[in-house]
């Protein structure tokens, strides 16, 4: 069902540009902060936890479990799962489960990051691994 | 400093429609201001203060300039916008805006229709291209905190349906709710599911309508007609996934709005006769009760249970106009309708079936935005003088 779905193509500036590039390159980026040791997601240039602006781009694993979901039953584009995964690294992202049996998610459950082309950079999600 | 006691809730209305197909949005928003200043007692003229929020077409300006309010007197304006709380927040700022002398009678309005016309969809942050392509609605979101919320303290579904159990068995003796069917928690199970884990009767109607209040100086408030009603606590917070980092999303940011409202106020949850709080969903109510300290973080579950919420029944006695679950989520907003249910209990006039006997102290609190992803929170504690 989500495969039918189109997905937005992301408007990108210049604070998250080198993360869609990335994902141009099957790449799933997160940011690390180099002052705090602290990575964070969706990626920004101040870190927000000590607001130092040493941050470095650094490619994920792309690897981690859900930490919740919700499977929503109506939509003009059919049923999707919502949801949050967490990092190995240690963010958790919010994302989409696809590619799989919305059914049978599960929380703890392991995923891996895979991407759906839009119109522009790809868009990252995940997917039972 | 404190607003503890500077400001009184002199002027009350909610608006009886819940399906506005026939009125504009800025007609709906002056006919709760003048239901308001009707209930104070007062004159438009005499408004110093006006506070809205993203309902209020246009903003401010553009309001003041509609209501006719009167601008050689209007000194303090203030547009807020932390969608369903922000009246709560509204509220408080208004008491700070009156202690600090910046105006004296404050009018807070909101309106909208949702069930009969189109929303303006959301302003997107920072967060765009990370989150927008996922279809975080209202439901799925707050599905995903009721889905941690019961892997983490084993909540369920009979447990949240209780809590919708006992807006209806309210919601009866108001003829103006929506839903004023007595149902059960079976009804609630039987229910098709939304989002999981929440069914359809987990979840708040839509309706057109809106209310306002009048808020003003301990002296002006004695001088009217009404039941006197002051503010002596205020908090607001805001709580968001903060880059990933220890994401939980089984508390709100209720755990930090409420404490500082006890706080000023100078009383404890035991004290409150009467609760209102934002019922958008079922989750909502029963992660709030927790966060406020109505009980302890990962007990709501049972808290909720066999009508402790039911007026007359249980222990607190909350939403007893049926709240968003079951009468009224006027622009998808339940804020002021919390604060409107809660002046009604200490005024005594709330309806004789659901009228909390000797209601004294009072708590209306609320969340905006969404829970699962991130919101503000606000709390008010009002006491009857």
């Amino acid at each position: 069902m989500s495969d039918a779905r189109k997905y937005p193509a992301p408007v990108t500036n210049p604070e998250t540009a080198a993360f869609w590039d990335a994902a141009r390159q099957g790449k799933f980026m997160i940011k690390r902060c180099t002052a705090c040791g602290e990575a964070h997601y969706f990626p920004r240039s101040i870190c927000p936890f000590c607001y130092s602006d040493k941050t470095v781009w650094e490619e994920a694993s792309g690897e981690g479990t859900i930490y919740t979901y919700s499977l929503m039953r109506k939509s003009p584009t059919g049923p999707y799962a919502i949801g949050y995964v967490t990092l190995k690294e240690g963010p958790s992202v919010q994302t989409n489960f696809v590619d799989c049996d919305l059914e049978k998610l599960k929380i703890g459950q392991e995923v891996k990051v895979v991407f759906k082309p839009t119109d522009g950079a790809p868009l990252p999600f995940f997917t039972p691994a | 400093m404190t607003i503890k006691g500077k400001a009184y809730i002199a002027g009350i209305y909610e608006h009886p429609t819940r399906h506005a197909p026939d009125k504009s949005t800025a007609q709906l928003h002056a006919e709760v201001a003048k239901g308001a200043i009707e209930d104070a007692g007062i004159s438009k003229d005499d408004v110093d203060g006006y506070f809205c929020a993203g309902d209020a077409p246009g903003g401010a300006w553009p309001m003041v300039d509609y209501l006719g309010l009167n601008t050689k007197k209007l000194r303090h304006v203030d547009s807020t916008e932390t969608g369903g709380c922000s009246y709560i927040i509204h509220l408080g700022h208004a008491a700070e805006a009156i202690a600090a002398g910046k105006c004296s009678i404050a009018l807070i309005t909101l309106a909208g229709k949702p069930r009969s016309g189109v929303m303006p969809p959301r302003a997107a942050g920072a967060e765009l291209d990370f989150e927008s392509a996922y279809g975080a609605t209202t439901h799925n979101a707050y599905g995903m905190c009721a889905m941690r919320h019961m892997h983490d303290y084993g909540t369920t579904s009979e447990q949240l349906a209780w809590i919708k159990v006992a807006a209806s068995h309210h919601a009866q003796y108001n003829p103006h709710a929506m839903l004023r069917d007595v149902v059960t928690v079976e009804d609630v199970l039987n229910s098709p599911m939304i989002s999981d884990p929440l069914h359809r009767m987990d979840c708040c109607v839509v309706s057109d309508g809106g209310g306002a209040l009048i808020v003003t100086t301990p002296e002006i408030a004695k001088s009217l007609k009404k039941p006197l009603v002051k503010l002596i606590g205020h908090g607001e917070a805001m709580k968001g996934p903060r880059g990933g980092k220890d994401l939980d999303l089984t508390y709100s940011a209720g755990i930090w709005s409420g404490p500082r409202a006890f706080e000023e106020a100078g009383i404890t949850p035991k004290d409150i006769k009467y609760a209102s709080i934002y019922d958008s969903f079922t989750i909502t109510v029963l992660m709030q009760l927790e966060d406020l300290g109505f009980c302890k973080k990962g007990e709501g579950g049972k808290f909720v249970a066999d009508g402790n919420l039911i007026s007359g029944v249980g222990k607190l006695p909350f939403n007893t106009d049926g709240g968003g679950l079951c009468s009224n989520h006027p622009v998808n907003r339940g804020g002021m309708t919390k604060i409107i249910e809660a002046v009604r209990q200490l005024r005594g006039e709330a309806h004789p079936k659901v009228q909390v006997k000797n209601c004294d102290l009072a708590i209306a609190h609320g969340t905006g935005g969404l829970l699962g992803v991130r919101h503000a929170a606000s709390t008010a504690i009002l006491e009857r003088v």
